[in-house]
């Protein structure tokens, strides 16, 4: 041991590229249906199969929802940009080269504000966005061979790159959750985990202060990991690992000696693992693909695209919290997607109370949500049906248990909330005459309950209170009748 | 002046290709691209201060297509010219761990 191992402080420097598949319909360059879990080799044509001749043409989709994004990150977007050859040899990749971007990405120097567990944000710096294609897909499982499905070859795919901004596990996690949510909400993926829609390669190296002095460990790149449990995982062991081979040897295991390496990630371990690669693997020879014309986004294209962008999350989940007083957790729940939000807001739009119709959606029907692993807006409720329920609590016509059934049955079968309630006989009776007719039966019924509730008994009240619910099979306006029945008891 | 093209480049160039060259091969190679990099050389001469660098050969902009989907191949179609294929997949020799 030496003394520079008496460490002070470790900081992990970290920055993440992600890989985000558009959902477009087609593929980037051919009119191939852009879809996951097809039979191999469904959805192939000349182009994204490279056939010699073979011409690509450009998805216009595919580059507007990349100028989104990259808006949304507030990014510059410039006007001219242009597409590259990135040149490597592996059988998922027919053409033998990528068309990627190297000099002129879509989208360059913006910022994207994460939440940290504190409550507070932080912001994190985007270096680049540039539109490629994916590769197709190796099917290791064959007897004695690969197999090579297209589908996915030729789809188009957003890689986001950050700056290494992060400094913990936990950021890595935010900003890659935050990620998720705004290129759904954006409505420009789908985002979905399980079909490989989001693909995640960490940068990773601790500064460390011992004895005076900064060192810092080799930059290491975690290719591929392919879930958010993945993506911790290698992170938080790349940081306990640099960690115990720099004590192991200060002076060697520095970046200035050992520069960049790469490694894998072992899912069953949960280790990262040592890839050896030839030398010459990452000479690209980049050059720009002369079948593909440059792009030049001018300023009403960008323009229109801007005003598609509207409130982006942390905007809205704010706002929520100022304008609507919701606690974090509801107004964060309220901004998983653009549309749950946008049927509470048309709500409130025509005069439902803000904290009725929260309360609604996030009780049975995000339960509901929930179970169908679907949004909650994705349960069709309109902002009408919202408005009139809500409207039916603060006007005391029905009660929020009774409510919740009345949500339920708007979810399963539609229809007007007042008409379900009447129907179903869970309109709020706060009638006098009514009332009376089930607190006397509760009396009458429990002669013992009712001695106890005399001497003061509070637990019993409790009891004959769920007894005139009961009967009124939650009709009863809570209120009147305790009212009534505290009435007859003192009587 | 750009830098020379040698014998060792020249292999390099072949490994990164994919190409088996023979030693006669690389010995001819290096000579012709060394003379078309010369030729190069030659151009840089030329005085381009007012000119504005050029990011692609090709003028036209803007060539984009609408995200409608057409038909491909079919299935039968696609893997009609590959050397083997095992049920619906192209057949490659086993690959061992996952390129870039």
């Amino acid at each position: 041991m030496t003394r520079t191992t008496n460490i002070s402080k470790v900081t992990p420097v970290v920055g993440l590229e992600i890989h985000v598949e558009l959902a477009t319909q087609t593929k980037m360059f051919c009119r191939c249906i852009n879809q996951f879990g097809d039979e191999p080799n469904t959805h192939v044509c000349p182009v994204c199969m490279a056939m010699p001749g073979s011409l690509p043409v450009m998805n216009r989709q595919a580059v507007a929802f990349s100028i989104k994004v990259g808006l949304a990150l507030g990014c510059t977007v410039p006007e001219y940009t242009k597409w590259d050859r990135k040149n490597y040899y592996y059988p998922d990749l027919p053409k033998n080269y990528q068309i990627s971007q190297y000099d002129l990405p879509l989208a360059a120097h913006g910022v994207f504000e994460i939440p940290l567990e504190s409550g507070e944000t932080k912001a994190i710096r985007v270096l680049r966005a540039h539109l490629e294609e994916d590769a197709g897909k190796n099917i290791h499982d064959l007897p004695g061979c690969t197999g090579v499905d297209l589908n996915r070859a030729g789809v188009p795919l957003l890689e986001i790159v950050s700056e290494p901004d992060m400094n913990s596990v936990e950021e890595v996690l935010g900003y890659a959750r935050s990620m998720q949510r705004l290129v759904r909400w954006l409505g420009v993926s789908e985002a979905n985990m399980q079909m490989g829609h989001m693909r995640f390669e960490p940068n990773i190296n601790l500064h460390i202060e011992a004895g005076g002095q900064t060192y810092k460990t080799p930059i290491v790149e975690v290719k591929n990991l392919n879930s958010f449990r993945a993506l911790e995982r290698a992170v938080a062991y790349e940081i306990s690992r640099q960690t115990s081979e720099w004590k192991a040897d200060p002076e060697g295991f520095t970046l200035a000696k050992l520069g960049k390496q790469n490694r894998g990630y072992d899912d069953n371990t949960e280790k990262t693992v040592f890839q050896r690669e030839k030398e010459e693997a990452h000479d690209y020879r980049y050059f720009p693909d002369p079948d593909l014309p440059a792009v030049v986004v001018d300023e009403a294209w960008r323009e229109s695209i801007a005003g598609d962008i509207g409130e982006l999350p942390l905007a809205r989940r704010q706002r929520y919290m100022d304008a609507y007083r919701l606690a974090f957790q509801e107004a964060d729940a309220l901004t998983m997607d653009a549309a749950t939000g946008d049927l509470l807001d048309a709500a409130v739009a025509v005069g439902a109370e803000p904290k009725r119709c929260v309360n609604l959606l996030l009780g049975r029907a995000a339960a509901i949500a929930k179970e169908r692993d679907c949004t909650i807006a994705d349960l069709g409720i309109a902002a009408g049906q919202l408005a009139e329920l809500a409207t039916m609590l603060t006007d005391s016509n029905i009660n929020a248990t009774s409510a919740e059934t009345v949500l339920v049955a708007v979810i399963e079968d539609g229809g007007s909330p007042a008409e379900i309630a009447e129907v179903q006989g869970l309109l709020q009776v706060s009638d006098t005459g009514r009332l009376e007719v089930w607190v006397d039966e509760a009396i009458a019924e429990n002669p013992d309950a009712v001695a106890k509730a005399r001497e003061g008994d509070k637990k019993v009240l409790g009891f004959l209170m769920g007894q005139v619910m009961k009967k009124s099979r939650g009709a009863a306006n809570p209120g009147e009748a305790n009212k009534l029945l505290k009435q007859k008891l003192g009587g | 002046m750009s830098q020379p093209i040698d014998e060792n480049m020249v292999r390099h160039i072949g490994t990164l290709s994919r190409i088996e060259l023979t030693d006669d091969e690389v010995r001819t190679f290096a000579k012709q691209l060394g003379d078309v990099l010369e030729y190069f050389d030659k151009l840089q001469q030329l005085d381009t201060e007012d000119v504005a660098p050029m990011a692609h050969a090709v003028e036209l902009t803007n060539v984009l297509a609408d995200d409608a989907p057409r038909n491909g191949l079919s299935t039968e179609q696609a893997l009609a010219n590959a050397p083997q294929h095992e049920r619906d997949f192209f057949r490659v020799p086993k690959v061992l761990g996952e390129g870039s």
